[in-house]
C-alpha cells in the first residue's frame, strides 16, 4: 500500500529522518513504533503531504504519492482538535467535503457513522459542550467518514476510557477487514501484540526494525526456557554441569525448583530433555518468548546508547 | 480550487452568522443616523427654548421704545427698581434677564445684562445687534444720511472657489470638506484594516491552538487554508461595508425626509440668522451643502473598496503570518506592533501633512507605497487625484500584497505547526528559508 524509500528531512539544526525505508502491506495493521521525538509525527506529516521529505520517494498504492492521493488517506493526528464554536454536524460536513466528498454523500455517511457509535443527537452540539472523549469520538469519525484506504491514526486510544476504547478498536478491526490499511503510531506496546500484523521501529531518526510482527518476536526468541521440576534435595543440580546449555538462573521453592536456561543453537529442546529426564521429575516447560515491550525498550536502548556517548 | 471555496465559504458564513456581525451590522448606521437626528433636534431645542424675557432699566431714557420685541426676546420695561428686579431674577429660573443700559450709553457703548440662569448666546446677540442698529442709526442720522437707503445697500460677498482640473474643466473646490471627508476616510481605513486584520490573526491562532490545523492541511495546502481564511474575512468586510452603505443611505432619506419636512423650521432658521448678520454661518451652511454635491462619491466608494481590499490583503497576509507564528494573542504583540507602524505613522500624519498638503511630496510619495498608501491615497481622493496615480497607486499595491501574500505563505506553512516553540525574527527568517 505505501512503500517508502529512503526518506530524509533536514531540519535546520536536526535531522528528523534518516534514509527511512519502510513497507507497509495492503490491508495491514502496520504499526509505527518509537519513543518520542524519534520522527514519528514527521513521518506522518510527510506520507500526508503536510511536508515534503527533502530526498527519497513514497509510493502509494503503487504511484508516486501525488496530491490527489489525499483523499484517500484519513489521518487522526496525536494532537486532536475540532473549531470549539461550530456546530458538530456542519464541522463534519466541513471536514468531509474537504476530504472531497460531496454534500449529500457527506451527510449520508456522517449519519451512519453518528449512528452506529450513537452519537445521533450530537449534530446541533458544539464541540466546547461535549467531554473529551464524546470529542475524540468526534475526530475518529471525521478521520474514517471519506472511507480512506489508508488510515494513519497517532495514538489514537489515549484520552479514551475502556469502554470507549474497545469501541474504538473495533471499528479499527472492522475498517481493516473491509479492506483499510492501517497504520498506527504508537508507544503502547500491549496493543501493538493484539492489534499490529507489521511494524517499524524509529529512534534517532533511523528505522532500526521492522517486519512482521511474528517474525520479529521469532527472531527474539534465544532458546530461553524455564523447567519446573521436583525439587530434589540430594541431586544438588549435578545436572547443571552439563556442557549441553547455559544456566542463566535458578530458584528453589518449596516443593519445587525452577531453573531458567538458554539452549545453544545447535542443540534442539529435545535433546535437553532427553538428558533431564532421567534425572528430574519435570513439571512444566516454558519458552520465554519476548514481548514487544521488551524489544522495543532493548532495541531503543542498543540504538541510543553509542549515539549519545558519541555527542559528548 | 473547490475547496478553498469550502474554505471560504466557512470563514465567511460562520462570522457573518454571528449575532455580533448583525448586531454592528445594524446598530452603527443606526447609531450615526440616531446622532444626527439627536443633533438636530437638540439644536432646533435650544432655538425655542432661547426665548427671552428682558426687563428693560433705561436710564438713558430713549432706548427702551426703540427696542422690538419678536420671537426670541420679548422687552419688558416697568418702572420697578432695580433692586426689586434683582429679587425677582433671584426667585426666577426661566430665561429672564434685567437689561441696564447706563445713562451715557451712546458715548460708552456699554450696557449690562443680568440673567436668572448662565447668560444665553442668542439673547446676547439679538440684544447686541439691535442695540447696535440703534447706534448705528443715531450716527446715520447725525450725519445727515438716509438710514432706509444705506439698510438696503448689499454688500455680501459670494466666493465660487474652483479648481482647474487636467481636462480643462473648471470644478468646485471645497478644501475643507474635503479635509473633512479624508480624515473621517483615513480613521475609518485606519481601523477597518486593524479590526479585519486581527480577526484573521486571531482565526489562525485559533485553528492553531485548538489544533484543528493539523487535520485541515491533511486535507488541504496550508496556503489555500491561509488564503481562504484571507478571502473569507475579506468578504466579511466588504458585506458589513456594503451593508452599511445601504442602510445609511436608506435611513438617511427616511431622517431627512421626515425632518425636513418641518421646512419652515429651517427657512426661519435661515432667515433669521442672516437678519441677525451672521451671514457667515450661513453661507458656510449652503457651502457644506453645495461641496458635499461637488464631491464625487462614485469615485470615493470605488476608491475605497480598491484601497480597502488592497491594503486588507497586505495587512492581513502580515498578521497572518504573526497569527501562525504565536501560541497565544498576548504574544502576537510583540510582532503586530512593528508590521503596522507604517499604517499608524500614516495614519497620525493623515490629520496634518497629508490633509494640509494633499498634492504635496510627502502625500503624493505615501500614496504610492503600498505599506502606507491604503490611508494616504483615500485621504488624497477627495481632493481630487489623477487617475494616473489611482491606477499606479493601486498597481504597486497589488504587487505589494502579492509579495506579502508569498512571503507570509512561507512563514505560515512552518508556524502552524510549531507548538510551544517561541518565535523570534532569527527563527521567522529560519522558517522563511524552508524548502517547501
Amino acid at each position: 500500500m505505501l512503500d517508502i524509500r529512503h526518506i530524509v528531512k533536514q531540519y535546520s539544526n536536526h535531522r528528523a529522518l534518516d534514509d527511512v525505508s519502510i513497507y507497509v502491506p495492503k490491508g495491514s495493521i502496520f504499526g509505527l513504533l518509537g519513543p518520542n521525538g524519534a520522527g514519528k509525527t514527521s513521518l506522518i506529516r510527510i506520507i500526508n503531504q503536510i511536508t515534503a521529505p527533502d530526498s527519497g520517494q513514497i509510493y502509494f498504492d503503487g504511484e508516486l504519492l501525488q496530491p490527489k492521493h489525499i483523499e484517500r488517506i484519513g489521518y487522526l493526528p496525536e494532537e486532536r482538535g475540532l473549531y470549539k464554536k461550530m456546530k458538530i454536524g456542519e464541522q463534519m460536513l466541513y471536514l468531509a467535503q474537504l476530504k472531497g466528498l460531496g454534500k449529500q454523500d457527506a451527510i449520508h455517511r456522517i449519519r451512519y457513522w453518528f449512528e452506529k457509535l450513537h452519537m445521533e443527537d450530537w449534530f446541533e452540539k458544539k464541540v466546547e459542550d461535549l467531554s473529551k472523549g464524546m470529542q475524540q469520538k468526534v475526530q475518529f469519525v471525521a478521520t474514517v467518514v471519506h472511507e480512506p484506504d489508508l488510515i494513519i491514526l497517532d495514538e489514537p486510544f489515549s484520552g479514551f476510557d475502556p469502554v470507549n476504547a474497545q469501541t474504538i478498536q473495533e471499528e479499527i478491526l472492522e475498517l481493516n477487514k473491509k479492506g483499510a490499511t492501517i497504520i498506527y503510531s504508537t508507544h503502547r506496546m500491549e496493543s501493538v501484540e493484539e492489534l499490529c500484523d507489521n511494524i517499524a521501529l524509529i529512534n534517532k531518526s533511523r528505522k532500526i526494525l521492522d517486519g512482521a510482527v511474528k517474525e520479529i518476536k521469532r527472531s527474539y526468541q534465544n532458546q530461553t526456557y524455564v523447567i519446573e521440576f521436583k525439587k530434589k534435595a540430594d541431586t544438588a543440580y549435578a545436572l547443571l554441569d552439563t556442557a549441553l546449555f547455559e544456566l542463566i538462573s535458578e530458584t528453589d521453592h518449596a516443593e519445587e525448583s525452577e531453573i531458567k536456561i538458554r539452549i545453544d543453537a545447535t542443540k534442539s529442546l529435545n535433546e535437553i530433555l532427553l538428558y533431564l529426564i532421567p534425572q528430574i521429575d519435570i513439571h512444566q516447560i516454558r519458552e520465554i518468548i519476548p514481548s514487544m515491550h521488551d524489544i522495543f525498550i532493548d532495541q531503543v536502548r542498543k540504538s541510543s546508547a553509542p549515539l549519545a556517548t558519541n555527542h559528548e | 480550487m473547490n475547496k478553498i471555496i469550502l474554505i471560504i465559504k466557512r470563514e465567511y458564513l460562520s462570522r457573518v452568522k454571528k449575532k455580533s456581525f448583525l448586531l454592528t451590522t445594524f446598530l452603527v448606521p443606526l447609531f450615526f443616523i440616531g446622532m444626527y437626528v439627536g443633533i438636530f433636534y437638540l439644536t432646533k431645542k435650544s432655538f425655542e427654548d432661547s426665548h427671552a424675557i428682558v426687563h428693560i432699566v433705561d436710564q438713558e431714557g430713549t432706548i427702551a421704545p426703540k427696542l422690538k420685541s419678536n420671537k426670541n426676546i420679548t422687552y419688558n420695561t416697568s418702572d420697578i427698581g432695580l433692586q426689586e428686579q434683582i429679587e425677582l431674577l433671584k426667585a426666577d429660573n426661566d430665561n429672564t434677564n434685567v437689561l441696564i443700559i447706563p445713562a451715557d450709553f451712546y458715548s460708552s457703548q456699554s450696557i449690562e445684562l443680568l440673567s436668572s440662569g448662565k447668560p444665553n448666546m442668542t439673547t446676547q446677540g439679538e440684544v447686541k445687534s439691535q442695540l447696535r442698529d440703534i447706534i448705528r442709526n443715531e450716527h446715520y442720522i447725525k450725519m445727515g444720511l438716509n438710514v432706509d437707503s444705506i439698510r438696503n445697500i448689499n454688500d455680501n460677498i459670494y466666493i465660487s472657489a474652483k479648481e482647474v482640473t487636467e481636462t480643462g474643466d473648471a470644478k468646485e473646490s471645497h478644501t475643507e470638506v474635503a479635509m473633512g471627508i479624508g480624515m473621517a476616510l483615513s480613521i475609518l481605513i485606519y481601523l477597518s484594516l486593524f479590526l479585519y486584520g486581527a480577526q484573521v490573526m486571531r482565526g489562525i491562532i485559533e485553528e492553531k491552538t485548538s489544533r484543528i490545523v493539523e487535520v485541515v492541511i491533511s486535507s488541504v495546502k496550508p496556503f489555500q487554508l491561509m488564503m481562504g481564511k484571507i478571502i473569507g474575512i475579506g468578504l466579511v468586510g466588504i458585506t458589513q461595508f456594503a451593508l452599511w452603505i445601504l442602510l445609511s443611505v436608506a435611513l438617511a432619506s427616511v431622517a431627512s425626509t421626515l425632518l425636513f419636512n418641518e421646512k419652515d423650521l429651517t427657512n426661519q432658521m435661515a432667515t433669521q440668522s442672516m437678519q441677525e448678520n451672521q451671514m457667515v454661518m450661513a453661507s458656510q451652511g449652503f457651502n457644506i451643502m453645495g461641496a458635499l454635491a461637488s464631491i464625487n462619491f462614485g469615485e470615493l466608494i470605488v476608491c475605497f473598496f480598491i484601497f480597502f481590499l488592497g491594503g486588507y490583503f497586505l495587512y492581513s497576509a502580515l498578521f497572518a503570518a504573526v497569527g501562525s507564528a504565536v501560541d497565544s494573542e498576548t504574544e502576537a504583540t510583540q510582532f503586530t506592533m512593528p508590521i503596522t507602524m507604517p499604517l499608524l505613522l500614516t495614519y497620525i500624519l493623515s490629520f496634518g501633512v497629508l490633509v494640509n498638503d494633499p498634492h504635496g511630496p510627502i502625500a503624493t510619495w505615501l500614496s504610492f507605497i503600498p505599506f502606507t498608501s491604503p490611508i494616504a491615497m483615500l485621504v488624497r481622493v477627495p481632493f481630487g487625484v489623477p487617475i494616473w496615480q489611482i491606477a499606479l497607486s493601486s498597481a504597486l499595491l497589488i504587487g505589494g500584497f502579492v509579495l506579502t501574500t508569498w512571503f507570509a505563505g512561507r512563514i505560515y506553512r512552518v508556524g502552524i505547526l510549531m507548538y510551544g516553540k517561541k518565535a523570534s525574527i532569527k527563527e521567522l527568517i529560519k522558517w522563511f528559508k524552508y524548502k517547501s
